[in-house]
């Protein structure tokens, strides 16, 4: 598709191509750097003498012999047992996704095929529970959940996480569902199906798309909350982030930075295989909501 | 769809929704009408050979076996509401009678925990909200202008700052602005001075948070634009070249007006978002300078004392916020829905 529109002097390609580049570092470079770093020693991480200590590891040779020490991994994940927060993650994320893409398709099946008014008042109260900032709602959490020893449980912040997730993926799937087409369902009701055996055996099968989309990013919500799951979870039950977090608290006095950074590394690389290869899918999530209105 | 279908299909998530963010709401809503309990004071007099004297004790038992009946606290009405670490309003009025013109005022206002957090919020959503759509919209505009093979991994990376923890990529971006850091000294380099620090200066502080911001949402932005880009009328542009509109005017004339409703969308979803930010303020560790009204929520909750009728009336304050904010969007889809 060549047309003259499209057509660019060279001065443009230039000028987009450097830009280009500029963001393209400004997007990537802070990762590959800390990626690189986490395997320094923390007088090289943090060098006072030369910026260039990071890049070359001149106090981890001296400190360790090698020019890469693996010790800030062995402490995050041995010593301070961050594999515990990985499991837990693990669960939580796993739950969660499952959850509220069961409830999700079923609801968000309704409310793309009912022709009713009330669907759209639920849709828009939907809206306003996704504009609430999740810390808002935990203040109100914290007192029940003591009182009836709710709190503290993986379960609980599962369910508070689905409970959180649900406006978006209401509304994500109600979008998707709209585009199947609805003689699909509607003939196979016609034939003698209920509701419930059309969506079972017409419906399910050709949702994939659009449920995988979606669970990509119930599956980032989960991962990525630090609100909830700081304030909801015992210090055994912690998950990844707010293990993180916990980190800089106490391990900045002690001079173990680099657990922090390998712990950030850590928790980085499953995202980035994810987004390697689910490309596609989040692309078209972020647009679908937009481009359908 | 029928009613009894409808209902029993969207029946779990109405549940879910219902019990985990209504009714905390209306528990936030009661919350921050009671305060906890002060405790139970004894007073024991003490009679010795030299007279007698009243010793005042604090009851530990009795303060915990009330605090235990009555979980809430006892009623407060407004009181949380006004009080200094909230609408102050005593404290504002008596600064607006001390003050000498508006920027006096102001800063004297920042003083306040509720409208320094405030102030932040408001400053940071309204800044980085247009900058995100700038960014993006110029990105788009870049990768749509070079070399399909190119384009993959190009969003590839671009995606990364938006779909990394916030707490994790602002604790990178931290890590590289610190002074012993990468960052931290070309910027002492740049300014030619070496005791130059983001973590002491507050105006240095705040503009890292919003680079922050514009980082980690700019992605979002591209993605959502780039995908407009795609559906621009090419016969529109040709049209528009062959009267003679050059490329500057060709994206003035024809590509922003296509893209304006994408625009909106954005827009709308930044300002719920930015109207947040909190984690980017713990991992800068930037309280000192900078907090937001999820961070002041935060802060009242943990720790050893929780506050919980203090973040109650924070976060119905905050909703409150939301709401105004998001008022005229509502507004417009109720409409469009009607029409």
């Amino acid at each position: 598709m060549s047309s003259i529109a499209t057509k660019q002097t060279p001065t443009v390609k230039i000028l987009a191509n450097g830009f280009l580049i500029m963001w393209l570092i400004v997007a990537a470079f802070p990762f590959l750097w800390t990626l690189w770093g986490s395997f320094k020693v923390e007088g090289d991480f943090f060098s006072k003498a030369n910026w260039a200590n990071a890049l070359f590891g001149t106090l981890t040779q001296s400190e360790t012999g090698g020019s890469f020490t693996g010790a800030g991994y062995y402490g995050a994940w041995v010593q301070e047992e961050f594999w515990r927060a990985v499991m837990n993650t693990t669960i939580v994320c796993v739950c969660v996704v499952t959850i509220s893409l069961t409830f999700g398709t079923l609801g968000g099946y309704a409310l793309a095929r009912s022709t009713y008014r009330y669907a759209f008042w639920f849709l828009l109260f939907a809206l306003m529970f996704r504009a609430m900032p999740p810390i808002t709602l935990v203040s109100g959490y914290l007192l029940p959940f003591f009182e009836w020893n709710l709190w503290g449980r993986l379960s609980t912040t599962i369910i508070v996480l689905v409970a959180l997730n649900q406006p978006f993926t209401l509304w994500m799937l109600h979008s998707f569902f709209k585009n199947i087409p609805q003689d699909l369902d509607e003939s196979a009701m016609v034939d003698g199906c209920t509701r419930f055996q059309a969506f079972r055996h017409v419906i399910i099968p050709v949702m994939w798309p659009g449920v995988i989309t979606t669970g990509l990013f119930s599956f980032l919500l989960a991962y990525n909350d630090f609100a909830v799951t700081s304030m909801l979870l015992s210090k055994e039950n912690q998950t990844m982030i707010p293990k993180i977090a916990s980190f800089l608290g106490t391990t900045q006095t002690k001079g173990n930075v680099m657990f922090a950074v390998s712990a950030v590394v850590s928790a980085t690389a499953p995202l980035f295989v994810m987004v390697m290869f689910f490309q596609r899918q989040i692309v078209s999530g972020l647009t679908a909501g937009a481009v359908k209105g | 769809m029928k009613h009894s279908s409808f209902f029993w299909f969207v029946l779990p998530s109405t549940v879910l929704m219902l019990l985990f963010i209504a009714m905390p709401i209306v528990s936030v809503v009661t919350q921050s009408f009671y305060t906890a309990h002060e405790q139970v004071i004894l007073e024991v007099e003490n009679c010795g050979p030299f007279g007698c004297t009243q010793e005042t004790s604090v009851d530990q038992e009795a303060t915990a076996a009330l605090r235990e009946a009555e979980p809430l606290g006892k009623f407060a009405g407004f009181d949380i509401y006004t009080d200094r670490n909230h609408l102050a309003f005593g404290e504002v009025a008596a600064a607006w009678v001390k003050s000498d013109g508006l920027p006096d005022f102001g800063s004297s206002l920042m003083n306040l925990p509720f409208y320094k957090a405030l102030g932040f919020t408001l400053t940071y959503t309204a800044i980085v909200t247009p900058l995100t759509i700038v960014l993006g919209f110029i990105v788009a505009i870049a990768v749509n202008a070079v070399a399909k093979s190119l384009r993959g991994p190009t969003i590839f990376f671009s995606l990364l700052p938006m779909i990394v923890t916030p707490l994790v990529g602002s604790l990178i971006l931290f890590w590289m602005v610190d002074a012993r850091g990468i960052l931290g000294t070309g910027l002492q380099w740049l300014a030619d001075d070496p005791n130059l620090s983001v973590k002491a200066s507050t105006g240095l502080m705040w503009i890292m948070l919003m680079v922050y911001g514009v980082w980690h949402a700019a992605p979002f932005a591209f993605v959502v634009f780039y995908a407009g880009l795609q559906t621009v009328n090419t016969d529109t542009l040709e049209s528009a070249m062959v009267d003679g509109a050059t490329r500057w005017e060709r994206i003035r004339y024809v590509v922003v007006p296509h893209l304006m409703p994408l625009v909106t969308f954005v827009a709308l979803i930044q300002l719920m978002d930015n109207f947040r930010v909190f984690e980017p303020i713990i991992s800068f560790q930037a309280s000192a300078h900078a907090t937001s009204l999820s961070y002041a929520i935060f802060n009242d909750l943990g720790g050893e004392t929780r506050l919980l009728s203090s973040a109650a009336a924070t976060s119905v304050l905050t909703i409150i916020g939301i709401g105004i904010l998001l008022s005229p969007v509502l507004v417009r889809t109720w409409r469009d829905f009607n029409r």
